[in-house]
């Protein structure tokens, strides 16, 4: 008898703690996949430092208002190591393992495509920051949309064409080379952009050069650059390879402008070049220094928490989740589908980067892109490009 | 005619850092027939210590130099004491995967330090010059010749030597040696230190041309000075020298007369078509099978 008394406490003790799990969650579980080891751990920190900010704010006004309702945020940090199967190791153990709501990162885009299959097949959110690819938010097969994967910054081919325009107008550059990382998405797409747009405009493409992750021997490529004589050279590459490409360009006797794309808008990219990188453009999302009073308001917090200048994956990582709190809010329920809607219709947010809103059935924001010039050590806006 | 002299002087660079590196993998493997894949890691510790010492002591190059290269040898030493030798009666498969082990150990407790990439300071002042329209600059020359200066030495030390005399009687016949009164173990210790602190050289002269290092430069660099190694011979010295300029040159003229992406894939077919002619390599002896 009193063994049947003890089943029966069991069952009801697992009875009531399945309910209590099941009832909806008290908090809003958000999870961030960053590439804090790895090849690139200036971009996993800033990311994570942006998110840990983000929830420390809305967090202590007293949570986002879910449908009349309040919630607390909950932040799940995964580290992809820089790796595209753990990228898509820590999607699915966020997505099964800790339930959440909605996924921020991962920020390259060789992480955030397998990432962003396994939030699409699962139907969760997921905001990259910084994966400017246009492949990120397209299924691979059909070329449409995905539904769940959106971005909070401008895609490669309207990179690609500022860049090129620039070169040709305001360089004044006829005769541009490029080299680039071929086993890397972003650079490849970048780079194809970059010629597509600038011969079509009227320049030539003198020298269209590649190698693979990791190199570190550029003498090579530089030599046939440096052989076909070109105004101007594209980089379309990696803050950490960047220096020892002109480095080693300039140990060639080269001497023309480099132009690189929104990879190069690290801080790290300035510790690692010393006077190198002096006088040279970059397109990206945003220029700490020309900063809207809400970037400026953003600025002042990033430096108040950790003492740094934010960079642009920072302001990246810190709007997505702006656009996911604002997504909350206009949201039916605190449910993974109702989120995805509430985010696909937002009408504008007026976002640290810029103003943004998504185009009709895309994940990808319309905004515009800024031209940095590195002077004196310091990344300095130079000009603004519409889309 | 400028544009191949360039490329020339480019191929000398890259070939000079994979023959000093070659020179370990093929020190190992003469002495032990076993391939230490920790070498590439051991590189790596190289141009950290280079990097420790030039942006934290502020030394020059020359005891920067120095000190790297024994900070590594030590390193080598150590790791052939502990990790190696408890393996040298076991098969030859737990040796190579502890040799494995112990490199990602070592990239990974370089990550665990420090996972951002490191600049090193500049050491030595760069000039440049235009000899004929050909860039020169200081650095380049001074990384080829000091390379050829370390392996000239090596050479010295291997072929002139009683110490090299011990080197080559151990390799000849592991067995008879110390029969002879060669002190096995002292000898096996001495050429690992000789061994990784060329790689440890290695690993500084490519942080002064490359001054950009992280925990993973050493995986793929290893992998390209063991496959000359193994092209010019593996367990032959000189042939390790031959072989690192072989697949310098090999890659650079790819780069220079085809598109660049190609780079990799025509330089190991070259390599794999050189192996199936000569399966021992350019200097290796053919291997006598025992009954």
């Amino acid at each position: 008898m009193k063994r049947y008394l003890l089943l029966l406490v069991g069952v009801v003790a697992v009875l009531v703690s399945g309910a209590c799990s099941k009832g909806g969650s008290s908090a809003i579980k958000v999870g961030v996949i960053a590439e804090l080891t790895g090849d690139m751990p200036a971009v996993g920190e800033s990311c994570k430092k942006a998110a840990q900010l983000a929830v420390k704010q809305a967090n202590d006004a007293g949570g986002i208002e879910v449908a009349g309702k309040k919630f607390p945020l909950e932040l799940f940090i995964e580290d992809n190591a820089g790796k595209a199967d753990q990228s898509a190791a820590a999607a699915q153990k966020l997505i099964t393992q800790q339930k959440v709501h909605a996924i921020v990162g991962p920020n390259a885009t060789r992480y955030a495509l397998p990432a962003s299959e396994i939030a699409e097949s699962s139907k969760v959110v997921l905001i990259t920051p910084w994966s400017t690819n246009p492949k990120t938010t397209l299924d691979a097969r059909s070329n449409a949309p995905k539904k769940h994967v959106f971005r909070a910054c401008f895609i490669d081919p309207f990179q690609g064409r500022v860049l090129a325009k620039f070169a040709l107008e305001t360089l004044r550059a006829r005769k541009a080379a490029v080299l680039f990382d071929v086993a890397s998405e972003y650079n490849k797409g970048i780079a194809e952009i970059f010629r597509e747009t600038f011969e079509q405009t009227g320049g030539k493409i003198v020298a269209f050069e590649t190698y693979t992750t990791n190199d570190k021997d550029f003498s090579g490529q530089m030599t046939k650059i440096k052989n076909a004589a070109p105004d101007v050279i594209f980089l379309p590459n990696y803050y950490s390879e960047i220096p020892l490409q002109i480095q080693q360009a300039k140990r060639l006797g080269i001497t023309v402008p480099f132009v690189g794309s929104d990879s190069w808008g690290s801080q790290e990219l300035l510790k690692l070049c010393g006077d190198a990188c002096e006088g040279y453009y970059f397109s990206t999302n945003y220029a700490a220094d020309a900063a809207t009073p809400a970037a400026t308001k953003f600025i002042e917090d990033f430096k108040g928490a950790y003492g740094s200048v934010p960079d642009d994956v920072a302001a990246l990582t810190y709007d997505s989740f702006g656009l996911l709190a604002q997504a909350l809010k206009t949201a039916k329920q605190l449910e993974r589908g109702a989120i995805r809607d509430a985010l696909a219709r937002i009408p504008l947010y007026e976002g640290v980067t810029g103003n943004m809103q998504f185009r009709e059935g895309s994940g990808d924001p319309v905004k515009s892109a800024v031209i940095v010039k590195i002077t004196g050590g310091k990344f300095k806006y130079f000009a603004t490009a519409n889309p | 005619m400028t544009y191949l002299l360039q490329q020339f002087l480019n191929a000398l660079q890259v070939g000079s850092i994979y023959a000093l590196i070659a020179l370990g993998y093929t020190l190992v493997y003469g002495i032990l027939t076993m391939i230490n894949f920790a070498h590439g890691d051991l590189f790596m510790i190289g141009a950290f210590c280079c990097f420790l010492s030039v942006a934290f002591l502020g030394l020059p190059f020359l005891p920067t130099l120095l000190l790297s290269m024994c900070g590594v040898a030590l390193l080598g030493v150590l790791i052939e004491r502990f990790a190696y030798r408890p393996l040298r009666q076991a098969p030859r498969v737990s040796a190579i995967i502890t040799a494995l082990g112990v490199g990602l150990f070592l990239e990974n407790f370089t990550l665990a330090l420090s996972p951002y990439p490191q600049q090193i300071p500049p050491l030595l002042d760069n000039r440049m010059w235009t000899l004929f329209g050909v860039s020169l600059s200081s650095l380049q020359i001074f990384i080829i010749v000091l390379s050829l200066l370390l392996m000239f030495l090596l050479d010295l030390l291997v072929r002139r030597t009683m110490v090299g005399m011990a080197m080559r009687a151990i390799s000849w016949d592991k067995t008879v040696a110390p029969l002879m009164g060669v002190p096995v173990n002292a000898v096996i210790s001495l050429t690992f230190a000789v061994g990784t602190g060329l790689g440890g050289a290695a690993g500084v002269l490519y942080g002064l041309a490359y001054p950009v290092i992280d925990p993973y430069m050493g995986v793929m660099v290893g992998w390209k000075a063991f496959i000359s190694a193994v092209v010019g011979g593996i367990g032959n010295i000189r042939g390790a020298m031959i072989g690192g300029y072989i697949l310098g040159a090999v890659e650079i003229m790819v780069v220079a007369f085809f598109p660049s992406t190609y780079r990799d894939f025509v330089a190991f077919v070259l390599l794999l078509v050189l192996l199936i002619f000569r399966p021992q390599g350019i200097l290796g002896k053919p291997q006598q099978q025992k009954v």
